[in-house]
């Protein structure tokens, strides 16, 4: 299943062709709480790169409330995997999301202003689709324990939230 | 006390009572997973709509072109309704949330 995962990510440019045929088939629930913090982990990065770097008032109000939030669903978690004794394993998603949010960061470095702004808000909206996809049809679906679902499930509203958001400000940009 | 005054003292007072208005209602509002609970509310102006966080993150109840009330995790916060309307909110930073505040005139 987390092959379809992969193909969305493919289908976006943001994953080799070796990296999607890698893909995980059924992620165990340490290899889905490594690819959520992960996912997480990346768009903190994401952030910080658009705090760094944007002058515009809704851009860094959007970026602060990626680290805000993000850092609390990943504290969440750390809790969570403590808790149930999980040790988070990493994977080929978690590389390859890892390795496609790098090389992004690496290109929007480049840029500045308005064209910042743009391709930020831009990849924003298409990340967390994809991540939101990928909760839905693949990690939900396959986490076993009832308490990863459930917060797998919160995270998954909160980025349904960050996806909306994210098409507001990036419809808004000047 | 004089006999003669306490049918106009007991008017004072019924008329006193008459000009104090009914007592403001505190609303609650649970937040709770990304929902406002009860979505819909109907309150009275100069009652007070008090929003309770239940989630790990902050999240606003806003009305555009109106108030913006911030409700930071796990914390509750308060809002006086002045005007009477129908107001639709959402959170500004989880635009999926929404509810919605019917305001009768007092």
């Amino acid at each position: 299943m987390l092959v379809q995962w992969s193909a969305a990510f493919a289908a976006l440019g943001l994953l080799s062709t070796a990296a999607f045929a890698q893909g995980t088939a059924n992620p165990t629930d340490p290899q889905i709480a490594h690819i959520a913090y992960t996912a997480g982990q990346l768009d903190i990065a994401g952030a910080k790169q658009a705090l760094s770097k944007s002058k515009n008032k809704d851009v860094r109000a959007f970026a602060e409330d990626m680290v805000k939030d993000h850092t609390a669903v990943n504290k969440q978690a750390l809790a969570l995997v403590k808790k149930l004794k999980v040790t988070p394993e990493d994977n080929d998603t978690s590389r390859a999301l890892t390795k496609a949010a790098t090389d992004k960061r690496a290109e929007l470095a480049k840029l500045k202003g308005a064209a910042f702004d743009k391709a930020y808000t831009a990849n924003e909206v298409a990340y967390h689709t994809t991540v939101n996809g990928a909760l839905q049809t693949t990690l939900i679906p396959s986490a076993t324990n009832p308490e990863l679902k459930s917060l797998l499930q919160t995270g998954l509203k909160i980025f349904q939230g960050h996806e909306q958001h994210a098409e507001k400000v990036a419809a808004e940009l000047p | 006390m004089l006999p003669g005054l306490s049918p106009f003292i007991f008017m004072v007072i019924l008329w006193g009572m008459n000009s104090v208005p009914a007592q403001a209602a505190v609303i609650q509002v649970t937040i709770d997973n990304l929902d406002f609970l009860p979505a819909g509310i109907q309150a009275k102006t100069g009652d007070t709509i008090t929003w309770n966080n239940k989630d790990i993150v902050a999240h606003t109840a806003t009305v555009r072109g109106g108030f913006d009330v911030m409700i930071p995790a796990k914390q509750s916060a308060s809002l006086v309704m002045k005007k009477p309307g129908s107001f639709d909110y959402y959170c500004r930073f989880h635009p999926n949330m929404k509810g919605r505040i019917a305001v009768a005139p007092e």
